[in-house]
Parts: C-alpha cells; sequence; structure tokens
C-alpha cells in the first residue's frame, strides 16, 4: 500500500514520528493514571476512526460498535486467558472443551477478532444495504442488543452476566497508540483512494454514485466491514486492557460515546474523530465533579450519578442545531492549512 | 398443552402485541411525513408512564385522571421536541435528524435517571383493574382485555382522523410533498407537530398500559420497548398505521406463544423482533403490508 499524500511525505513522517515519540514519552514518564487515560483515548481513536468511515465517509448512519467491539473483546479474551485459568471461572455451566483449548498470542488473537467481526459485518451487509435509508441504523443497534443478548445466555462460552476475568494484560501504551497510528494510516490511505472516492459518491449522492457507475452496494459493504474489523481490534485492545470484561460493558452507552465523538469532530473528518477523541474521552474525566456532590452558591447538592450523561446529550444537540460541521467539518488536517492560503474553501 | 393455557396464552399475545401497536403506531406515523426513525418515542411513552405513576402517587389523582394527564403532558412534550429539536433541521442531511432523536432520547432517559433515580418504582394499578375476570372459563385481569379493546378504539379513531378530516387530508398530502402543502395554504411545521401529538398521546396510552401490565415504572424502560415497536413497524410496513399494528401483534404473539411452547429459548425473547426486522428486510423490505410510497399514504 502506498503512503498517502504523496506531495506531503515530510509531514506524514513528522506526524507520525512526533505521535511514536510521544507514545515512548508518555510511557516512560507519566503516571499510572495518565498512561491509563492515554490507553483509552488510543483505543477510542481506533474505534472512532473507523466508526467514522461508515458514519462520515460513507454516510450510511449506523448504531453498530458496541456489538462489534464485544465481539471482538470475547474473542480475544477467549484466546488470551490461559487454559488453567478458564478451568476454574466458568460458574454458572461448564464451558465446551474446545473453548478450554483455544489459545493464541496477542497479535493472533486481535486479527482474528477483527476478522469475526468482519465477517459478521459482511453477513449483516446482506439484508441491510437492500434498502436504502436508515433501516442500517434500526438494524444495527438490534444487533448490538442481539449479542449482548446472545453474550448473557451463552454461558458455555461466554461465562453470561458474569463475564470473562484474569485477561493478561497485554495491551500497553506501545500496543495500543501503535495499532491507533496504523489504524488511522489505513483509513486514510482506504479514504483517498478509488475505493474511499466511492464512499463519498455514495454519502454526497447515491443516486449520481449509480449513474456514473459507482458500484455502491460494494462501497457501503466494504466501509461497514472495514469499520467492523478495527472496531474488533479496538475491542480486543480494549478486553486485554481491563483484564475482565462482562456484556454489561457493551450496551448502547458505548456507542453513544462514539457518536459524540465523531459528531463532535466532524462527520467525515479522520482528524476530527482523534481531535473528538481527546475532547470527549478527556472531557468526561474531567466533568467527573459533576456526578458528585457540587457546592454551589453555599448549597450542597446530593450527588447526581449519571449528570455528566444529561450534559453530554444536551452537547449532542446542540452541536446538531447550530454547529452542524463538528470542528473540522469533513476536512483533515493539512487542508486546513489549505484553505488558509487559497482562501477559496 | 390444554386449550384454556393454549387460549390464556394468545390473549397474553394479544394484550402484549397491542402495547407495541400503539407505540408502533406514532413511528410510523412519523416515518411517513418525516422519514425520520423518531429514536426519542419510545422515551416518551417512558415519559408518560412517569407521568401516570405522578398524578396517581404524588398527585392522588384518580386513575382517568391521571391516564389524561399522562396523553397530555406527553403529547405536548411530543410536539416540543419537535419544534425545539427537529423543526431547525427541516432542511439539513437526514443523517442529521435521526443524530438529534438519539440526543433527544439520551437526554429524557438521563435527566429522569439523575433526577429521578433508577430505581424501578412501583405503579399504583387501580384494584378495579386487577380483578379477575371469568371470560369463558378464562380468568384474566381486567387490564389484559382492556388493553386490545382500548387499542382497537384508538385505531378506529385514528384512521377515521386520518381519512375522514381535513386535519389527516393534510397529513397524508404532508407525506407525499412538503412543499407542495405549504402552497396550498397549510402550514406544514403545524401538521408536523400534530403528528408528533398524536403519536406521543398513543405512546402515553402504551407506556400507561405497559406500566400496569409489568407494574413499575423506570427511567430506561422506553428503549427495548421502543426498538421492538419500531421493528414492528418496519414488519408490518413502515408507513402504513394497519401494519403497524399488524407488525405490533405478530411481534407480541411471537414472544408469548414461543416461550410458552420453548421456555428454554426465555433468554432470547428480546432478540425475536430484530430477528423479524432481518428476515424481513432480506425477503420482502416494503413490509407486509407494505404500501406503494408512489400511491398511497398510511
Amino acid at each position: 500500500m502506498q503512503i498517502s499524500l504523496t506531495k506531503h511525505h515530510g509531514i506524514n513522517v513528522a506526524i507520525v514520528a512526533i505521535a511514536v515519540w510521544f507514545i515512548w514519552f508518555a510511557s516512560g514518564y507519566f503516571d499510572e493514571y495518565t498512561v491509563r487515560i492515554l490507553n483509552n483515548i488510543a483505543i477510542f481513536i481506533i474505534l472512532a476512526a473507523s466508526y467514522n468511515l461508515i458514519n462520515g465517509v460513507t454516510g450510511q448512519f449506523s448504531l453498530e460498535p458496541n456489538g462489534f467491539v464485544a465481539i471482538g473483546a470475547y474473542v480475544t479474551a477467549l484466546l488470551l486467558i490461559t487454559p488453567d485459568a478458564k478451568m476454574y471461572q466458568y460458574a454458572i455451566v461448564d464451558p465446551y472443551p474446545f473453548i478450554l483449548t483455544l489459545h493464541s498470542n496477542f497479535i493472533v488473537a486481535l486479527l482474528l477478532g477483527g476478522f469475526f467481526s468482519a465477517f459478521l459485518a459482511f453477513c449483516l451487509s446482506m439484508p441491510v444495504f437492500r434498502v436504502r435509508g436508515d433501516y442500517l441504523a434500526i438494524v444495527t443497534l438490534g444487533f448490538g442488543f442481539i449479542i449482548k443478548i446472545l453474550a448473557i445466555n451463552t454461558p458455555e462460552v461466554t461465562n453470561g452476566s458474569l463475564g470473562l476475568n484474569d485477561i493478561p494484560e497485554f495491551s500497553n501504551l506501545y500496543w495500543t497508540g501503535g495499532i491507533a497510528i496504523v489504524t488511522v494510516i489505513v483509513i486514510l490511505n482506504i479514504v483517498n483512494s478509488k475505493f474511499g472516492r466511492a464512499m463519498k459518491a455514495v454519502r454526497d449522492d447515491e443516486d449520481a454514485a449509480i449513474a456514473m457507475g459507482v458500484n455502491t452496494f460494494k462501497a457501503k459493504t466494504m466501509a461497514f466491514c472495514t469499520s467492523a474489523f478495527f472496531e474488533g481490534i479496538g475491542g480486543g485492545l480494549l478486553a486485554a486492557l481491563l483484564t475482565s470484561i462482562s456484556p454489561d460493558l457493551f450496551d448502547f452507552f458505548f456507542t453513544f460515546q462514539l457518536l459524540i465523538i465523531i459528531v463532535l469532530g466532524g462527520l467525515g473528518s479522520t482528524t476530527g474523530a482523534i481531535i473528538g477523541t481527546i475532547l470527549v474521552i478527556g472531557g468526561s474525566e474531567w466533568m467527573r465533579f459533576l456526578d458528585e456532590p457540587m457546592h454551589l452558591f453555599g448549597y450542597t447538592t446530593t450527588a447526581m450519578p449519571g449528570m455528566r450523561m444529561v450534559v453530554f446529550s444536551l452537547l449532542l444537540i446542540f452541536i446538531m442545531l447550530f454547529a452542524r460541521e463538528g470542528i473540522m467539518g469533513k476536512r483533515e488536517f493539512k487542508e486546513l492549512f489549505k484553505s488558509r492560503t487559497k482562501g477559496d474553501k | 398443552m390444554d386449550i384454556t393455557i393454549f387460549m390464556q396464552q394468545m390473549l397474553n399475545g394479544f394484550s402484549l402485541g397491542s402495547m407495541y401497536a400503539l407505540i408502533a403506531i406514532g413511528y410510523t406515523m412519523v416515518y411517513g411525513v418525516l422519514r425520520l426513525i423518531n429514536f426519542a418515542h419510545g422515551d416518551i411513552m417512558m415519559v408518560g408512564a412517569f407521568l401516570g405513576y405522578f398524578g396517581i402517587a404524588v398527585l392522588g389523582l384518580p386513575f382517568g385522571a391521571a391516564v389524561l394527564l399522562s396523553i397530555g403532558g406527553s403529547a405536548l412534550l411530543g410536539m416540543f421536541s419537535d419544534i425545539v429539536a427537529y423543526r431547525p433541521l427541516r432542511n439539513a442531511p437526514k443523517i442529521s435528524l435521526l443524530i438529534t432523536a438519539i440526543g433527544v432520547s439520551f437526554f429524557l432517559e438521563n435527566a429522569f435517571n439523575v433526577f429521578f433515580g433508577g430505581v424501578p418504582r412501583a405503579f399504583p394499578v387501580p384494584t378495579y383493574l386487577e380483578e379477575m375476570v371469568d371470560f369463558y372459563g378464562l380468568m384474566m385481569p381486567v387490564s389484559a382485555l382492556l388493553v386490545p379493546i382500548v387499542t382497537a378504539i384508538l385505531l378506529v379513531v385514528i384512521l377515521w382522523v386520518l381519512f375522514k378530516t381535513k386535519y389527516g387530508m393534510a397529513i397524508r398530502a404532508l407525506a407525499f410533498d412538503v412543499g407542495t402543502v405549504n402552497l396550498m395554504g397549510i402550514d406544514a411545521n403545524r401538521i408536523i407537530s400534530l403528528v408528533f401529538g398524536i403519536g406521543s398521546a398513543l405512546a402515553a396510552v402504551g407506556g400507561v398500559f405497559w406500566a400496569i401490565n409489568y407494574p413499575s415504572v423506570e427511567p430506561m424502560m422506553g428503549v427495548l420497548v421502543g426498538l421492538k415497536a419500531f421493528a414492528a413497524a418496519v414488519v408490518g410496513g413502515i408507513g402504513s398505521v394497519g401494519g403497524a399494528v399488524l407488525g405490533g401483534l405478530i411481534i407480541g404473539f411471537t414472544e408469548v406463544v414461543v416461550i410458552a411452547f420453548f421456555p428454554e429459548l426465555g433468554g432470547y425473547k428480546d432478540a425475536f423482533a430484530f430477528i423479524f426486522l432481518i428476515l424481513i428486510l432480506l425477503f420482502k423490505p416494503t413490509g407486509i403490508l407494505g404500501i406503494d410510497f408512489e400511491k398511497s399514504r398510511f
């Protein structure tokens, strides 16, 4: 695969080099709490950039990440937990024998999680892309629920609502940050390729795209599968970071967070997805005070868990009403400079 | 399985299906005029149930008055959400409308969660609704019989409004072409708000019934019910009021009957609606009573 935007080769290399240096610096010198947040940010960059590919670039509104992240997380976790650790975990029923024998190294586990998600996305795309419009949103939303229901109801595989524990903590900033960089590069390359142009054509005017000979079904399916693949990998990283997963982790709230991220950053912009991730994940750490008792003008309010979510949902509505483009609009980082020099965008 | 239990399950399915149908009508009407999946619809049903609860438990109103309060309050909330959140986006891309709807939905859920707590509250069911009646040998609580009857009455009323009144004509015209409706001297925005009001009022009735049959209210109760009701609307044929009722009944029946015959599938109850949805999209994307959008509306 060729590196995109060959004209700006230097800038690309410089940005990647700075990111790599930052990862090295952060894992060496920052305290544990900060590194944990940075790990979260890196994983959410992977998820947001890939979610943006189907939602923003291809314009097919879907609500699936929690489902695919759950699949990636469970596949990775089942492959990573050692057979000994599995033996005593299954409290509800005994696992299927083959579950106990599964074991692989981290890379294979992540990739398998990704491929599994992508395969399911391919199966889903058959019914969904037969119809136009918003059906994708509701089917993918239902899909997320089905995955959660399956995870609860197949204790032979997933240990039911107790979830899987003792996942070896493979994820560190080198893994999460490194994969985040690779993901962003791959997605930018797709966006700037022939396929990416087809995806954008589908978003802007599907009829015109068909008239121009674009295979819109193929473009949509490709975007959907690619985004599912990276969401699966992100889920695997998340499982190996948290060391324990349960079905409750992957409810609709997870998707909602990603939706706010890409809307805030600007639907269709990968740079926007990165900025949005930093603002939302960092911001929700900062806004923890909202959930706790507050002292206002001499009054002390009671603790209000969930207040952050009220603020986030209002934020989402306000962005849609007053700043629909988000921070970056559809532009990428480089186009910011272009528009300034040319002044025509 | 003897015939009594079988009939009992059929009635249960009918009752559950009617509740889905009441909520699905709101989805299908809003989709008909705006092509919008109103994600907040399930949460408006939740607000309706809460208003009924507050009416009885806090204000001490009789049941009928509490239901009226719930209907009125929910209709106002539905119209308010349209005016504040959806009206400014009439000319925006549809994806923006969908995202706003999700925002409204999440806002309602979380605001109720923060201010009224996430713990389910027992719904004070009036005693005369809990009495058991002998219905040709079947013992049924009054409420389970009431739901299908009220749904049938409301369905007739809605169809009458849609097809026999001037407002209904405006709504059907709106579903064809908003611009032309404006040219005919009708305020399209007012009619759209009216549609939201009607849909929300029906959702409130559904919400109160839900609270009676599963006697509790909590902020997240509308999420899954709302999604299933939307699936019902698509299965029946989105854009068609009769289809919404049919889809609701089908999904309600399936949930009750499958579990009655195959109890081991109980954990998968919530997945049936979505499996139906995927199957219908595969084989007949317009739904069972799918209407040709070029020729007729609702």
